[in-house]
C-alpha cells in the first residue's frame, strides 16, 4: 500500500505533533515526528518526505511573538530546501503555531510584512487572551489542493491567543482575487480576524495555513455533541486531500 | 524597589508598541556593539510591522512605568533574543526583556504601594518611572562558594532564635535531636547539612502532622492520620491498585491495557505572593510528579479558591494582594503552563469566599498513562550514576519547602521572594519527551520539587546511599554557595538513576531532545549521603538519620462537636432564589476561566468541562480516552469548605460522595474508582484545628470503605493562615478536595447532563432531607442559622452501581448530580445545557417545596430517561427512584405550584455572572 511519508516538524515547544500524526496515520499516511534540529543535520529527512506538517504549539515558547523564532530558524537554515519541496509539488500544512510560522517564512503570502496573526480581539480591543472553543469553518478556496474537494463545513477547535488575521488592503484584495482564502469562520468570528479569515493558501495551492485544529476532529467521538448523536463536520477529508495529493509525488 | 538607571555604551533598547490599544509595550534591552544594519535585521525579527511599531532608544515618558525582571528570575524571552541574534550572526553579550505601561492620568497616584498593588510585583520585578529600568542581566561577579559550620547553641532560647533566623521551620524538640546527633559525631553541622535537615523534616516534605502521634481530648486512641488513610486502602484491597502512597504518585490499572498515575498538589503560599509564578510552577511541579512516576502526562486538573473578586482594597489586610489580581495571575499562570506544555486542563472548580482573601488555595492535579505490561523500575542499584536532567540551577526557589510550612504575614512577600519562581514549560516538555523515549535507560526516577536536589537525591538515596559532586551541577550563573546549589528549587529538573553502561546512550538521546544532562555522582550502597563541593565533603549524613531521625510530633486534637439538628429553611420566592443561585459566583458559569485553558489537545477529550447543545452547561465529570481506542477514564471532583466550617467529618463524606457521583454520572464505573485527597487546613498546633482534621480523616476512611474506593495518593497543606499587621489571624475554612478517577470501559456509553429530547421522563435518584447547613440557599438568603450539613447516605454506593449498569444498557439519556443549590439548580443546569424546558412536580420529593428544591442532600442524581426505557430503567435501578416530571419543548422551567421561569432567564443568570 502506498503510504506517503509525512514529516511532522517539531521545534522545542511544539505540542500538537501527536495529534497531527494521529490524523495523518488515520487517513493513510506514514507520519514521522522529527525535531527541526535533526532536519538541519540531515535535510534528506525533508527530501524523502512527500508531505510537510508544521503543527501547533508554542515553538520556543513564542517568547518573541508567535512562531517568529521557528520561522527565523527555517529561513536561515532551510529556506532553499523548503522552496524545492513546494516546487516538487508536495503539499505543506501549517496549523495554528505552524500557520504563524508559515506567514513569516515566505511560504505563505506576506512574509511577515503584509500578513500577520495578531492578538485575539473582542471588538476593537485586543487582549491576547487564549481561547479554546469550537468553531465552524467554511472551505472557501478551489485553488488550494487541501480544500478544493471539500463540499461541507468543518467543525473543529481553536486554541490560541494570537490568531487574529490581519493584512493590508492590497493583500486582502489579492488573496480574494486569487482564491487564496482557504477557510472562513462560518458562524462566530472568535478572534476578530479580518474578513472572517481562518486560513489562507499560497498561489500554488499547495501550502495551507490555518489557525483552527482540524487534527482534533478526525473521529466523530471528538465532537462535543457526539454523545448527543452528532455526526459530521469531520475534518478527515482535509487530511485525505493532502495525503491523496502527496501520493502523486515522490 | 524603584531604583536609578545607568546607561552603558553598547546598550541598545528596542521598545515594541502594539497598534491595537492595550497599553503595554515590550522592551528589549541588548548589550552589544550593533551597527545600524544589525539593528534593522533584529527589528525585522522582533517587530511585526502590521501589529507593532518598534523604536530604538526612545525616552521613557514622565507618565510611563518601566518594569523589568530582577536578576536571576527566569527570562525566557531574553534567551530567545540571544538565540535569534545568533541565527542572524549578530553577537550579543546580554539581553533583558521588560514591559512599559502608559499610566496616563493614573501617574499621579503611582506611588510604590499603588504600583505594587496594580502593575508590578516586587517579588520578581523592579521598576522606574520616566526612565529605563536597569536591565536584569544575570550577575557575572561570583561570590566565593563557601560552606560554613553552624554551631548549635546549648541554651534553648538561642537555639530557637537561630532556627527562626535561618527560617528552618523546625521546633525545639527537632532542633535538640539535631544538636544531639552532631554532638555525638563530635562536630558542628555544616550549613548545607542543617538546611538539608530543615527541608527534609519540613511539614511540606515530611507531613509531620499527618504522621504525628495524636492525643485526643476524649482520651480515645487515635492512629496517626497517614496511617489511617494507608490502612483503609490496604483493607479495601481493590484489585486495580498498583501503588498507593508510595513515590511520586498513586498508580492504578484500569482495563487490561493501561496504568494511570494520579497526583494532586497544592501551591497555596506561592500563589498568595506571586500568583502567576506560583500557579505556573504548581502546574509544572505536579506534571513532574507524574513524569517522576514514569508515566506520560495526559491531563491536568485545577481547583482554585479565591476571595470574592469585588473585595474593596480597603478591606484587604496589609501586604495582601487584591483577589482580582490573584485571580488574574493564577488563571494566567495555570493557562500558560498547561497550554504551553500541551496538556488538556480538563476538570476543576473555582470557589469564592472571603476567608480566602489573604490565603488563596491552588490545587493542581495531573494524570499520566503507561502501558500496563511495562515492568516496574527496580533501582537505584549501588553503582548506578546520579544523573540530573533539564533546567539549570540558580538561586531561585531557595527554602520553598520551609516557606510553605510557615504561616504568612505582612513581611512574607519581601522575605520569601526568592522562594517563588517562573516556570519554563517548554523545557519541561522536552524533558518529558526525552524520558518517555528513554524509558529503558534508567532504573529509578524522581523530580526536583520542594527541597530541590536535596530531597530528590536524598529520597532516591534512602536505604542505598549516594556520593555526589555539586561542582558538576550546571548553574545558571556562578557564585552559588554549595548549600544553595543543593537546596535550590529551580524548576524543570529531574533526577534519574542510570546504570553506568547506559549513561552514554541517555546522553545521546538527551542531546537530540535538546535537554541538558549531567552525571553528578553515584549511588553507593553505603547508606550514607555524601555531598561534595570540589571534592571536599559538605554533607555527610546517615540516610537513616535524615529520613527517620526526626522525633515524632505529638498533637492535641479537640474533637469538633458539630450541630446535627436538621432545620428546614423557608423560601418565599423560589424563582428568585433559583436565579440568585445560578448567578452566585460559586455556581455560575466559569466559562471565562475554562476557555482560557486548552481542553482539546491530545484529541482524547470526550466530555468537556462545559457541555451541551451550545457547550455552555456545566459537566459533572470529564471523560477522556486516547483516540486509539474507547477505553477511558472519568474524573470527578468534590469540594465544599462551607460544610467543613460546620462539620469536617460530614464534609469528608459529602465531598467523597460528590467526587464519585460526578465520575459515575459521566459514565465512570463505581467498582473501579480511586481517590486522591488534598487537605488544606490551618495551623495544626491549635487543638481545635487539628481536631477538625482528625474528624475529616475519619470521615474519609469510613467513606472510602463504604464506597470501596481506595485512596491512592494525597497531600496536605497546613498552616494556611495569615497573621495581619494588626495581630488579627485569618485562617481558611477547612478545605478538602477529593478527586475521583474511575474506569470508563467504553466512552461511547458516557453520559452528559444536557437534556436530550422533549417527552423524556425526569427521574430523581436518592432521598432528600431538610439539610441546609452550609448550603448555598442559606448563603443567598443570608440565613445564618447553624444546622445539620448533609448526612452520609449509606445506600449511595449501591445506587451508583445500579445507575452505572443502567448506563451500560443505554437507558440513561442524561444524568446530573445535585450539589450546591440542590435539585432546582441541577434541573436548571440540565435545561440550560440542552436548551429544553422542564415540567416538574416536587411533591413526591418532599412535602416541603423548599426542601425538595434546594436541600443539598448527598447521593442524588437526576436522570433523563426515554419513556420506552422507563420500565427497564426502574428494574435495573430500583430503590429510591422518583419520577418528578418530563422534558418539554416549550422553553420554560415549570415547577407546579411554585414557579415558571423562561429558559432564557436561567441562561442569562447562569452565563451572565462571570468573572
Amino acid at each position: 500500500m502506498n503510504r506517503p511519508r509525512a514529516l511532522v516538524l517539531r521545534a522545542p515547544g511544539t505540542n500538537r505533533d501527536g495529534d497531527a500524526a494521529f490524523a495523518l496515520d488515520l487517513v493513510g499516511a506514514d507520519p514521522r515526528r522529527v525535531l527541526v534540529s535533526e532536519v538541519f543535520d540531515n535535510p534528506k529527512l525533508l527530501h524523502e518526505s512527500q508531505l510537510l506538517v508544521i503543527p501547533g504549539g508554542f515553538s520556543f515558547a513564542d517568547a518573541l511573538g508567535a512562531g517568529r523564532l521557528f520561522a527565523l530558524e527555517l529561513v536561515t537554515r532551510l529556506s532553499e530546501e523548503l522552496a524545492e519541496f513546494v516546487e516538487a509539488g508536495k503539499p505543506v500544512i501549517g496549523i495554528c503555531n505552524g500557520f504563524q510560522v508559515l506567514v513569516r517564512t515566505g511560504l505563505l503570502p506576506g512574509a511577515g510584512l503584509t500578513v500577520a496573526l495578531g492578538q485575539n480581539a473582542v471588538g476593537s480591543t485586543s487582549n491576547g487572551k487564549f481561547i479554546c472553543d469550537w468553531v465552524l469553518l467554511r472551505p472557501a478556496s478551489k485553488r488550494s489542493i487541501w480544500t478544493a474537494g471539500l463540499t461541507e463545513e468543518i467543525e473543529c477547535p481553536i486554541a490560541h491567543g494570537e490568531g487574529r488575521f490581519v493584512c493590508d488592503p492590497e493583500t486582502l484584495a489579492a488573496l480574494q482575487a486569487n482564491d487564496q482564502i482557504a477557510f472562513r469562520y462560518a458562524a462566530d468570528n472568535p478572534n476578530g480576524s479580518l474578513d472572517d479569515i481562518a486560513g489562507i493558501c499560497d498561489d500554488t495551492g499547495l501550502v495551507l495555513g490555518l489557525m483552527p485544529h482540524p487534527e482534533d476532529h478526525v473521529l466523530p467521538r471528538q465532537h462535543p455533541q457526539s454523545l448527543r448523536g452528532h455526526r459530521g463536520g469531520l475534518a478527515r477529508r482535509l487530511f485525505e486531500a493532502g495525503v491523496d495529493h502527496a501520493k502523486e509525488t515522490r | 524597589m524603584a531604583e536609578s538607571g545607568a546607561s552603558t555604551s553598547g546598550r541598545h533598547r528596542l521598545t515594541v508598541s502594539p497598534h491595537h490599544p492595550n497599553g503595554t509595550a515590550t522592551t528589549i534591552t541588548i548589550d552589544a556593539d550593533l551597527s545600524a544594519a544589525d539593528r534593522a535585521r533584529l527589528e525585522q525579527v522582533l517587530v511585526d510591522p502590521l501589529l507593532e511599531t518598534g523604536a530604538w532608544n526612545g525616552a521613557v515618558g514622565v507618565h510611563q512605568l518601566d518594569i523589568g525582571l530582577i536578576p536571576g528570575v527566569t527570562d525566557t524571552a531574553a534567551a530567545q533574543v540571544v538565540h535569534a541574534a545568533g541565527l542572524l550572526g549578530i553577537d550579543i553579550t546580554d539581553a533583558a526583556v521588560g514591559r512599559q505601561i502608559d499610566l496616563d492620568d493614573a501617574i499621579g497616584k503611582a506611588d510604590d504601594t499603588e504600583i505594587r498593588r496594580r502593575w508590578a510585583n516586587p517579588v520578581i520585578e523592579r521598576w522606574r518611572i520616566a526612565g529605563p529600568v536597569e536591565p536584569g542581566f544575570a550577575a557575572r561577579e561570583a561570590d566565593p562558594a563557601v560552606t560554613e559550620s553552624v554551631e548549635l547553641p546549648g541554651d534553648d532560647e538561642s537555639l530557637a532564635e537561630l532556627g527562626r533566623k535561618r527560617g528552618l521551620a523546625l521546633d525545639l524538640g527537632e532542633l535538640h535531636v539535631i544538636r544531639d546527633h552532631f554532638a555525638g559525631l563530635g562536630r558542628a553541622p555544616t550549613d548545607a547539612e542543617l538546611e538539608t535537615l530543615a527541608q527534609t523534616w519540613s511539614e511540606h516534605c515530611a507531613h509531620k502532622s499527618f504522621r504525628a502521634e495524636i492525643a485526643a481530648d476524649d482520651g480515645a486512641a487515635v492512629e496517626p492520620l497517614l496511617a489511617q488513610l494507608r490502612r483503609s486502602t490496604t483493607e479495601i484491597d481493590a484489585p486495580f491498585v498498583v501503588s498507593a502512597f508510595d513515590g511520586n504518585a498513586g498508580i492504578v490499572r484500569f482495563g487490561s491495557q493501561r496504568t494511570y498515575a494520579l497526583k494532586c498538589e497544592t501551591h497555596n503560599h506561592p500563589c498568595a505572593i506571586e500568583p502567576f509564578g506560583g500557579a505556573n510552577t504548581g502546574v509544572g511541579g505536579v506534571i513532574r510528579d507524574i513524569i517522576g512516576a514514569a508515566h506520560r502526562p495526559i491531563a491536568c486538573t485545577n481547583i482554585l479558591c479565591f476571595g470574592p473578586a469585588d473585595t474593596p482594597d480597603d478591606q484587604l489586610p496589609r501586604g495582601v494582594l487584591s483577589p482580582q489580581r490573584i485571580i488574574d495571575g493564577v488563571v494566567a499562570g495555570v493557562a500558560d503552563y498547561g497550554n504551553k506544555i500541551g496538556l488538556p486542563m480538563v476538570a476543576g472548580g473555582v470557589l469564592y469566599d472571603p476567608a480566602y482573601v489573604s490565603n488563596p488555595l491552588v490545587f493542581a492535579g495531573c494524570i499520566g498513562v503507561a502501558p500496563a505490561d511495562r515492568p516496574a523500575l527496580t533501582g537505584p542499584h549501588p553503582g548506578d550514576r546520579v544523573v540530573v536532567l533539564g533546567g539549570r540551577t540558580g538561586r531561585d526557589g531557595i527554602r520553598g519547602a520551609t516557606f510553605s510550612s510557615m504561616e504568612m504575614d505582612a513581611t512574607t512577600g519581601d522575605v520569601a521572594g526568592a522562594s517563588v519562581q517562573i516556570g519554563d514549560p517548554i523545557v519541561e516538555k522536552m524533558v518529558s519527551d526525552l524520558l518517555i523515549d528513554a524509558w529503558d535507560l534508567y532504573t529509578a526516577i524522581t523530580d526536583c520539587g520542594a527541597g530541590g536536589l536535596s530531597s530528590a537525591i536524598g529520597e532516591l538515596a534512602d536505604g542505598v546511599g549516594a556520593d555526589v559532586e555539586l561542582n558538576l551541577v550546571p548553574l545558571k550563573y556562578a557564585g552559588l554557595a554549595p548549600w544553595e546549589i543543593w537546596l535550590s528549587e529551580a524548576q524543570e529538573r529531574m533526577v534519574v538513576a542510570v546504570a553506568p553502561h547506559e549513561v552514554e546512550a541517555l546522553a545521546d538521546l538527551a542531546e537530540r531532545h535538546g535537554v541538558e544532562l549531567s552525571d553528578v555522582g553515584s549511588f553507593t550502597g553505603d547508606r550514607r549521603l555524601t555531598v561534595r563541593f570540589e571534592g571536599e565533603p559538605v554533607i555527610q549524613l546517615d540516610t537513616a538519620f535524615l529520613h527517620d531521625g526526626r522525633p515524632r510530633r505529638r498533637l492535641v486534637a479537640t474533637q469538633p462537636k458539630p450541630i446535627r439538628t436538621r432545620v428546614a429553611l423557608s423560601c418565599h420566592d423560589p424563582a428568585g432564589a433559583l436565579l440568585a443561585l445560578l448567578a452566585h459566583p460559586n455556581i455560575a458559569s466559569k466559562a471565562s476561566i475554562i476557555r482560557r485553558y486548552d481542553h482539546e489537545i491530545l484529541g482524547a477529550t470526550v466530555i468537556r468541562p462545559l457541555t451541551g447543545l451550545y457547550n455552555d452547561g456545566p459537566a459533572d465529570g470529564v471523560v477522556l480516552a486516547d483516540p486509539s481506542d474507547d477505553d477511558g477514564i472519568a474524573i470527578g471532583i468534590g469540594v465544599n469548605p462551607w460544610y467543613g466550617l460546620q462539620d469536617p467529618e460530614r464534609m469528608a463524606w459529602a465531598v467523597i460522595d460528590e467526587a464519585i457521583r460526578n465520575a459515575v454520572a459521566s459514565g465512570g464505573d463505581p467498582s473501579a474508582m480511586a481517590l486522591m485527597d488534598n487537605f488544606s487546613w490551618g495551623n495544626p498546633t491549635r487543638a481545635t484545628t487539628f481536631g477538625g482534621l482528625v474528624a475529616a480523616v475519619r470521615g474519609c476512611c469510613d467513606a472510602a470503605h463504604l464506597y470501596r474506593a481506595p485512596f491512592v495518593s494525597g497531600k496536605d497543606s497546613l498552616n494556611n493562615e495569615y497573621l495581619a499587621a494588626d495581630g488579627t489571624r485569618h485562617a481558611i475554612p477547612p478545605t478538602l478536595v477529593i478527586t475521583a478517577i474511575g474506569h470508563v470501559p467504553d466512552v461511547a456509553k458516557a453520559v452528559t447532563p444536557d437534556l436530550k429530547q422533549a417527552g423524556n421522563v425526569v427521574v430523581l435518584l436518592g432521598r432528600t432531607l431538610a439539610e441546609f447547613g452550609g448550603s448555598h440557599l442559606a448563603m443567598v438568603l443570608g440565613d445564618g442559622t447553624t444546622s445539620a450539613v448533609p448526612a452520609p447516605d449509606l445506600a449511595a454506593p449501591g445506587r451508583y452501581r445500579a445507575l452505572h449498569a443502567a448506563m451500560q444498557r443505554g437507558l440513561v439519556a442524561a444524568a446530573h448530580d445535585c450539589s450546591e443549590g440542590g435539585l432546582a439548580v441541577a434541573l436548571a443546569e440540565m435545561a440550560i445545557a440542552g436548551r429544553l424546558g422542564l415540567e416538574i412536580a416536587v411533591g413526591v420529593v418532599d412535602d416541603d417545596a423548599t426542601t425538595a428544591l434546594f436541600s443539598e442532600s448527598v447521593g442524588r442524581v437526576v436522570c433523563e430517561v426515554r419513556p420506552e426505557h422507563l420500565g427497564e430503567f426502574n428494574d435495573v435501578v430500583g430503590g429510591e427512584t422518583r419520577i418528578i416530571g418530563h422534558v418539554s419543548a416549550a422553553p420554560t422551567m415549570t415547577v407546579s405550584g411554585q414557579f415558571e421561569l423562561p429558559l432564557d432567564r436561567l441562561v442569562a443568570a447562569f452565563n451572565g455572572a462571570t468573572v
